[in-house]
């Protein structure tokens, strides 16, 4: 061994984030949750990456590791979150609070509980221009009449003096992405963002989110239970089946040829528009107790292409086509 | 004030019969204590004010009395309204404050507790708890005679035993509060947790405050004129009502009942008007009532 280094083997463009290994446990008195068990994936920048799996299955738990927010008796206990260069887990909680907000933006479920009730929504707006920018009082005003705009609140000048409550389930949804893309993060998480709105916004709202993220040249991580919205929206989508990736892979080869059984299982899943009244597909069964995970592969008890070599030997990721990988013994791409 | 007078909870005041009238006493008692000493004939505190020669007056309206003193007079010829309003004035003023002083330690304590939890909260509620096992009186009583009598003790004695009742519903508050999305996306908005708790988190618990707080200034005059007749609270130089009538209580048997009853008529008049005011607000601002 020679002690030149080695010239940097690393591509010029390097992932916004990339996250290596991230392990999250809670330790109730009942056992040890894994609720991340060894999750990697990396995010280019201006990229979108869906996060699916369903409930329980570590998606959100992902995004508050990410934002170094995981409350005891949950711990984070082994990984890497690189973003930028740097290692998020590493930083102290002052850096990190320069991180929250400001680089990586996060926005949630219920726009019903998502603003605080007291406070203008233009007060919660100049909130996060006084903590993250230095942007003079009489500027900020404006800006926060131009970003009500720019996420398609009618009469913004007006609406800043209204409180939550005037506003319906959308229009609020619309100002918390506001609130989270005005400090212009290079990162917005987004956890399950239209689950609780009403069908019909539901689209409205995801082309939205794109078009800010795309606007501003962020990237992406959509968390959700619905692949129909992903196959939409991301370049990427990473499967998660009881804390676990089972597959990954760029979504247009992913939804068109899924390797995993359960990613068919929920592609299956999905209403179709064709009108021949067939009952919706179903994956039997449900989510394991993730604190007694059987042996094996998660998914074997629900697979319906189990072998007695799922329920021994837990499969790894493996890629078969480039960014296409997917962690199980008999994947259905071996087949085409 | 033009916000106030257009809001929900005024125009349910103006259909409340009940809210008007406790409104009108505790206005009354403020008008008191506040102009009262100005009015009244002779400073009861002043001993060169009074005159042995006027003792044990009956009220005006009995044989005997003299307008000068209208509720008649006690055994060292003091004016007994002119006592009850120095008294109430004292009354009041020990009610507020512990209040105030126990809201505050309380919100606080609360507020640290539901936030934070794991041991921290253990040991205030547990701490809490401890306190609420005995009887506030007595535990008053005890610190009374531990530390001896006056006004600021009797202040320690009633902020020590009142915290807890606010740190119990704060903690619940903002267990609650805190589950809710707007205070973790003041977390991931990289909001330090000195900010979150007050400016979102405190101004979401206040409500229930409110009205423990309206109750409690009535329950606190009742606890502190107990005290001052268990001879533990006020001294008698400066007597509050409770005082008022201890003093007037060793007479009491001898027909002598306006030293006593007048100043019992006060407290019972001025809690009655607290509870009715208090009642009206947790029917008002409870969510669950409406």
């Amino acid at each position: 061994m020679t002690m030149t280094p080695l010239p940097s083997a690393e591509p010029t463009a390097t992932p916004l984030l990339s996250v290596t290994g991230l392990k999250t446990y809670f330790h109730t008195f009942a056992g040890v949750v894994k609720a991340v068990d060894g999750v990697s994936f990396d995010l280019a920048l201006g990229e979108i990456l869906g996060l699916v799996g369903e409930s329980g299955g570590g998606k959100s738990m992902i995004g508050f590791s990410i934002m170094g927010l995981i409350d005891p008796p949950g711990r984070i206990e082994a990984g890497e979150i690189r973003f930028e260069g740097q290692d998020l887990l590493r930083l102290d909680e002052a850096r990190m609070r320069g991180v929250r907000g400001k680089r990586i933006a996060m926005i949630f479920q219920d726009p019903m509980t998502a603003l605080n009730p007291l406070y203008t929504v233009g007060n919660q707006l100049e909130e996060m221009l006084r903590l993250h920018t230095d942007m003079p009082a009489g500027q900020r005003r404006a800006r926060c009449v131009e970003m009500l705009r720019d996420v398609g609140i009618p009469q913004p000048e007006e609406r800043l003096d209204s409180y939550p409550h005037q506003f319906s389930g959308g229009m609020r949804q619309r100002v918390v992405i506001a609130i989270a893309m005005i400090a212009g993060p290079r990162l917005l998480i987004a956890d399950e963002p239209t689950t609780a709105l009403d069908v019909t916004i539901q689209a409205q709202l995801l082309r939205l989110m794109k078009r800010q993220v795309e606007q501003t040249r962020a990237s992406l991580i959509l968390i959700t239970h619905d692949l129909a919205a992903v196959s939409q929206m991301a370049d990427k989508v990473v499967v998660l089946y009881c804390g676990r990736i089972v597959e990954r892979g760029p979504t247009a080869r992913l939804i068109r040829r899924p390797a995993h059984h359960y990613t068919r299982g929920l592609l299956d899943s999905i209403p179709h528009d064709d009108r021949s009244r067939r009952r919706l597909h179903q994956i039997p069964g449900s989510v394991p107790n993730i604190r007694a995970l059987p042996p094996g592969c998660a998914f074997a008890p629900r697979c319906s292409a189990a072998q007695p070599l799922c329920r021994e030997v837990e499969p790894v990721l493996a890629e078969f086509a480039p960014g296409h990988a997917a962690a199980c013994h008999f994947p259905l791409e071996a087949k085409l | 004030m033009k916000r106030f007078a257009a809001s929900e909870l005024f125009h349910s005041f103006r259909h409340n019969r009940s809210a008007m009238i406790g409104a009108a006493i505790v206005a009354m008692f403020v008008v008191m204590v506040s102009i009262g000493p100005w009015l009244v004939a002779q400073d009861p505190y002043d001993v060169a004010q009074l005159e042995l020669m006027d003792s044990f007056k009956p009220p005006v309206w009995l044989e005997g009395g003299v307008p000068q003193y209208l509720l008649g007079t006690d055994g060292q010829g003091r004016d007994v309204l002119a006592s009850i309003v120095y008294g109430s004035r004292i009354s009041l003023f020990i009610g507020f404050t512990a209040m105030l002083g126990s809201c505050v330690l309380g919100a606080a304590l609360g507020l640290l507790a539901g936030f934070y939890g794991g041991k921290l909260d253990s040991v205030i509620m547990r701490i809490a708890d401890i306190q609420l096992s005995f009887p506030s009186v007595l535990t008053a009583l005890f610190l009374m005679s531990a530390f001896g009598t006056g006004a600021d003790k009797v202040l320690i004695a009633l902020i020590s035993v009142g915290w807890v009742v606010y740190a119990r519903i704060v903690r619940g508050s903002t267990l609650r509060e805190s589950q809710k999305e707007y205070v973790q996306a003041a977390r991931v908005s990289g909001l330090p947790n000195r900010k979150i708790i007050l400016r979102h988190v405190l101004p979401n618990v206040l409500t229930p405050l409110i009205v423990v707080a309206t109750i409690q200034v009535g329950t606190f005059i009742l606890i502190e004129a107990s005290l001052s007749f268990l001879g533990v609270g006020v001294p008698i130089t400066e007597p509050s009502l409770g005082l008022l009538i201890k003093n007037g209580f060793d007479v009491l048997f001898s027909g002598l009942w306006w030293i006593s009853v007048f100043p019992g008529l006060f407290i019972m008049l001025i809690v009655f008007g607290i509870n009715l005011l208090g009642d009206f607000l947790r029917d008002e601002l409870n969510p669950r009532l409406k």
